[in-house]
């Protein structure tokens, strides 16, 4: 018996996006990345192919991130004191792109400033040559005063700068506006509120191909089925030709799973828990893996071991089969 | 799958005779495509439309129930391709398997070992599902003694995995009064294996290179009577397996293809790296595998891929909730601190193993939230000044404790 396969027709597709620019564009990245591009759900090839490979981002910090689980500071060693350093070692690692979160607070523990955020993002622009994602503290006010003048630093490097929120998306809008930036809009695992978002934002007069989608999601064990059914139907709506759901979407895994139990710590927990190395790796592993599954264009990491591994998944989806 | 209203009208005699107790046929029709009345209330129907009706409420992904003396593993029955679409309803089983041609005591050392493995998650308890016995040596008697092993040290569901059907066989005696999975019949050993399994009521895997040859297999297997079939696809590393499965799930539910129409079995054990074991059981978790054999135990993994396989198979109607309530904390006094957080099970056991080990005594109020957790709940208005002041009420918090304030948890201290 012949079998046939049976293929979804889709109108739409996810937007593509490049990211950073080479010296060809006025920026000084080695390469650039470009992202989105799917006309299928997930890696289901025999539908069309997948134009980009999803990407890992290792995530630093620009001041050394106390609130990290002891086995990220063990494996990253001294180099989480100093941006640059901590650039140059996730590149190493083989991070494909790198995320600078901005803190709270700044080495002295008092505000962090302007001055100290694009002192970072510079050594972190010198030290590595991968492209960029800025963002944040997660505070309205204080991400304005920092995202602003790391934009101003930044221009021409297609950097990509966060967070655009409901509540907060003018200023860092308009500033990826004028210095030819991108943003990531994050909304609050929902649909619709994905969708407004970008409305939003594209409303500011940035082009789509400029925004990027954070849905917002929860680790394994953590609520990660709600994100994970949330990108289903975001890259669902794409796909029937939904044009404000069709940015490529980028989901803060290590962020998420760093944070829970099982990773950050390793005394005094159930016995049936077993090896805590083994198992903040492993959390952080099958979190990617399953929000890959769901439509994650580019996964922001903590661990360079689960970058390692969630490379091979990633390989290995991208490897088309032979018809069977 | 499941016939539309309007489709099981067209099979009815359309004569509107009301002997049904419904005042048209259209309006039987509705009923029973709501699975509310059954067809037999129509005296009416023609022979050959209760055939198609019959084969059309037939579930798309046939239910399989593997069972061994005390317990069962149910799969299959799936309606869905996406789970928001409504639910994934039977978890997938896992199996760790075991190979015949090891040490006799190393076996029962180690399947002893997984069997014991008990996690609680949120309060519930979570454990694997019974082992792959493989006959490496292919000989009867060793497989035999190694399926004997495994029962010394686990009662759980058990699959027999040989291409030899003498060797299964042996297996099988082994098993008198279980219905294990056999695996795996294939285009050479089909009609003995099938023998086997109606004789020991097994489920029997069909596996074949390509799809198309499952489904040729399975149809055969099933002419010979044997409904309780399990396919196993070739693929062995994520984009064959992820193309598969998605194949097979969409021919079953879309196109309503029965030969495709069964649970699946994977084998992430045969990874050749290690490191991506654990990955491949999370993709099979996600896309449609039903039993999942693995090789590689350790106690972080198999963790991980059971909360997986939780969270993956809840209702999204329905997050897991525990019941409101006052909450004792390690034999609390009066004087003993009031808490409070919401019934959203993940939060209140975050919030409770917390305290529990601390071992402060207090009071834990869960607030009825709606089952969500504290900064969406608040975000929905489902956990503000007023529920919490209704809940105290409620639940007679006055009744225990002398304390007037509140501990909240620090995402929420808005609402003091
Ligand atoms: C999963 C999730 C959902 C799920 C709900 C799951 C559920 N059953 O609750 C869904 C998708 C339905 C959802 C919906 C919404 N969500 Co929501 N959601 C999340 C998410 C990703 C995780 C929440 C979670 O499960 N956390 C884990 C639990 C265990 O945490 P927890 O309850 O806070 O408990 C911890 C602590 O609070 C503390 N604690 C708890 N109790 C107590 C008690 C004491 C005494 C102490 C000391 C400590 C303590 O200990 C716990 C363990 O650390 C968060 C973002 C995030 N990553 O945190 C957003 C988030 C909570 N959601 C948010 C919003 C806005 C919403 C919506 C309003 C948006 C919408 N879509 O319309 C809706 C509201 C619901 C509705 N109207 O239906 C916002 C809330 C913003 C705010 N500050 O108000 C968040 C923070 C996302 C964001 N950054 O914008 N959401
Ligand atoms: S008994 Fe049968 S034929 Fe008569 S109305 Fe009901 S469905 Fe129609």
């Amino acid at each position: 018996m012949a079998l046939e396969f049976p293929k979804d027709s889709w109108s739409g597709s996810v937007q593509e996006i490049t990211l950073g620019a080479t010296a060809a564009d006025g920026g000084t990245r080695g390469k650039t990345l470009t992202v989105g591009g799917a006309k299928t759900m997930p890696y289901i090839h025999f539908e069309a192919e997948t134009p980009h490979k999803p990407v890992i981002a290792l995530e630093i910090k620009d001041s050394f991130p106390e609130d990290w689980s002891p086995l990220l500071h063990e494996t990253w060693g001294d180099v989480l004191n100093d941006p640059g350093k901590w650039a140059a070692a996730a590149q190493e690692a083989g991070a494909d792109l790198l995320v600078l979160t901005l803190g709270l607070t700044g080495k002295d523990g008092k505000p962090n400033t302007p001055d100290n955020a694009v002192a970072a993002a510079k050594a972190v622009l010198a030290a590595s040559d991968l492209p960029l994602i800025i963002v944040g503290p997660g505070q309205a006010e204080l991400d304005n005063e920092l995202i602003v003048p790391v934009s101003d630093a930044c221009v021409g490097e297609r950097v990509v700068l966060g967070l655009c929120e409901d509540k907060n998306y003018r200023t860092i809008a308009a500033s990826a506006m004028a210095n030819g930036h991108l943003v990531i809009g994050r909304a609050p695992m929902d649909v619709n509120l994905s969708k407004q978002l970008n409305i939003l934002i594209k409303d500011t007069g940035l082009p789509f191909d400029r925004i990027l989608m954070d849905p917002t999601v929860g680790a394994l064990g953590y609520g990660i089925e709600y994100g994970y059914s949330v990108m289903e139907r975001l890259r669902l709506a794409a796909l029937r030709g939904d044009g404000m759901t069709q940015s490529p979407m980028i989901v803060v895994v290590g962020h998420e799973t760093w944070k829970t139990k099982e990773a950050k710590v390793g005394e005094d927990v159930p016995e049936a828990w077993g090896d805590w190395l083994e198992r903040g790796i492993t959390w952080e592993t099958v979190t990617a893996t399953s929000l890959l599954e769901a439509g994650a264009d580019i996964l922001v990491l903590r661990h360079p071991e689960s970058l390692k591994r969630v490379k091979k998944v990633i390989d290995s989806l991208l490897t088309v089969p032979e018809i069977t | 799958m499941a016939l539309s209203g309007i489709e099981i009208y067209k099979l009815l005699p359309k004569t509107n005779c009301k002997d049904c107790e419904f005042p048209t046929c259209m309006a039987f029709a509705l009923k029973l495509a709501a699975k509310q009345v059954e067809l037999s209330a129509c005296p009416h129907v023609s022979e050959e439309a209760q055939t198609l009706l019959a084969a059309s409420s037939e579930p798309p992904v046939r239910l399989i129930t593997l069972k061994s003396k005390d317990s069962e593993v149910k799969v299959g029955n799936e309606v869905v391709l996406y789970r928001h679409e409504k639910t994934f309803y039977n978890k997938p089983g896992f199996f760790f398997r075991v190979k015949d041609s090891e040490d006799e005591a190393a076996i029962k050392d180690r399947v002893k070992e997984i069997d014991g493995y008990n996690v609680n998650y949120v309060g519930i308890d979570l454990f694997v599902d019974g082992f792959a016995v493989n006959a490496t040596s292919d000989d009867g008697a060793a497989f035999a003694k190694a399926v004997q092993a495994v029962r010394a040290s686990s009662s759980k569901p058990l699959i027999l995995i040989s291409s030899n059907p003498d060797v299964i066989a042996e297996g099988l005696k082994v098993l008198e009064g279980e219905a294990p999975l056999i695996y795996a019949a294939d285009p050479d050993n089909w009609e003995a294996m099938s023998d086997l399994a109606a004789a020991h009521k097994a489920s029997l895997a069909v596996k074949a290179d390509s799809l198309a040859e499952i489904a040729d297999l399975t149809q055969k297997i099933k002419d010979k009577g044997i409904a309780d079939l399990v396919l196993a696809p070739s693929g062995r590393d994520f984009s064959t397996s992820l193309l598969q499965n998605t194949v097979s799930r969409r021919l079953a539910l879309i196109k309503n293809f029965r030969p495709l129409g069964f649970p699946i079995i994977s084998f992430p054990c045969d990874t050749d790296d290690p490191d991506l074991e654990v990955a491949l059981s999370a993709q099979a978790v996600a896309k449609y595998s039903s039993f999942i054999v693995m090789d590689t135990f350790k106690k972080e993994t198999i963790y991980s891929l059971l909360v997986l396989r939780e969270n993956i198979f809840t209702d999204p109607q329905k997050p897991i909730q525990v019941q409101p309530g006052l909450y004792e904390i390690n034999n609390p006094t009066p004087e003993s601190p009031l808490m409070v957080t919401t019934n959203f099970s993940i939060t209140y056991f975050s919030v409770a193993n917390e305290l529990e080990s601390s071992g402060i005594p207090g009071w834990l109020l869960v607030s009825d939230a709606d089952g969500m957790s504290v900064l969406t709940a608040w975000a929905a208005g489902n956990f503000d000044a007023e529920r919490v002041a209704k809940d105290v009420k409620q639940f007679n918090v006055a009744d225990k404790v002398s304390k007037k304030q509140i501990v909240l948890p620090g995402h929420v201290a808005v609402i003091s």
